[in-house]
């Protein structure tokens, strides 16, 4: 009975994702050989940074991920305490540590771009940089919740609380460049008018932003299977003791 | 060669950048596919010791 009520969703989902898995994996490497070797042998450098551009190629990408990822959580949770479809809270559990990671690395490699051109690695009074490292805490208040509470419904339903109330840090971190006078620069890809950055630039850097995507979705869908076996397990377990 | 590396003097910011994110994608990789490996065994061994447990039934 079990099977019926608990994995008729997540069987689909396992035979889907078994079909999709290994064609993300290979766009991903694909898509970061010609990503990096674009943006490190082929474009010129910047008339004003100099080569420190280079720094752009995983930079934006990594900052990129860290809020599509957020919305791919929110988004899920929102969906998880709506209709309670059971593979919305796999999706959202699954997709956190991945967010963190890439929140972290467009802190790290800002502060890295960040140096040379403003001279500092790190400004408290940048709201851009403030708003990026809250991002980051979200994502580790969110795993952190996920792991205090043992029982999984109650713990899906207070993380999906928790995700939706930070998702008010995600127009924060857009609009900061424009809201307050910052170091980091105003937005160049999504304003009006278009992006500003020159094509010689913009084509590797839209490979890159790809191939992160494409490497989201292949850890992610990896990462939901893990979270359904474990969950299976628990079940079988739970059936071997009664 | 080593004007390639010094990157016009931002060598110094450009690599550990990439070096960075290297590092932090495939640790993110490694450890996702390791949880993957060891959850898939355990719900394995233990549909077979089920099954077992069903056949001794009968």
């Amino acid at each position: 009975m079990w099977k019926i009520t608990i994995l008729a969703n997540p069987k689909r989902f396992l035979d889907l994702s078994r079909a999709i898995i290994p064609w993300t994996f290979v766009a991903a490497v694909l898509l970061l050989a010609t990503g990096l070797y674009w943006a490190l042998f082929l474009t010129p450098p910047d008339y004003q940074q100099g080569h420190s551009v280079k720094i752009m190629f995983v930079h934006v990408p990594a900052a990129y991920m860290g809020i599509m990822v957020y919305g791919v959580m929110a988004g899920a949770s929102l969906t998880g305490l709506v209709f309670r479809h059971p593979l919305a809270d796999v999706a959202a559990k699954s997709a956190a540590p991945l967010g963190a990671a890439f929140t972290a690395l467009a802190l790290l490699t800002g502060s890295l771009w960040g140096r040379p051109m403003w001279g500092t690695y790190w400004q408290w009074g940048d709201a851009r940089l403030v708003s990026e490292l809250i991002l980051l805490f979200i994502y580790l208040g969110y795993i952190a919740l996920w792991n205090a509470i043992d029982d999984p419904q109650r713990a899906a339903k207070a993380a999906a609380i928790l995700s939706l109330v930070g998702a008010a840090d995600v127009p924060i971190i857009h609009f900061s460049v424009d809201w307050w006078n910052t170091l980091h620069q105003p937005a160049s890809i999504i304003r009006p008018g278009g992006p500003s950055i020159d094509r010689s630039f913009l084509y590797p850097l839209f490979i890159m932003m790809a191939a992160y995507t494409v490497l989201f979705v292949w850890l992610w869908l990896l990462r939901m299977q893990t979270e359904i076996f474990e969950r299976r397990a628990r079940t079988l377990m739970l059936a071997k003791g009664a | 060669m080593a004007d390639f590396l010094a990157m016009g003097g931002y060598g110094v910011y450009i690599w550990p950048s990439y070096a960075m994110s290297a590092i932090v994608l495939i640790a993110a990789t490694i450890v996702s596919l390791k949880a993957h490996r060891s959850a898939k065994k355990a719900v394995r061994q233990l549909e077979e010791e089920s099954e077992r447990e069903e056949g001794e039934m009968r």
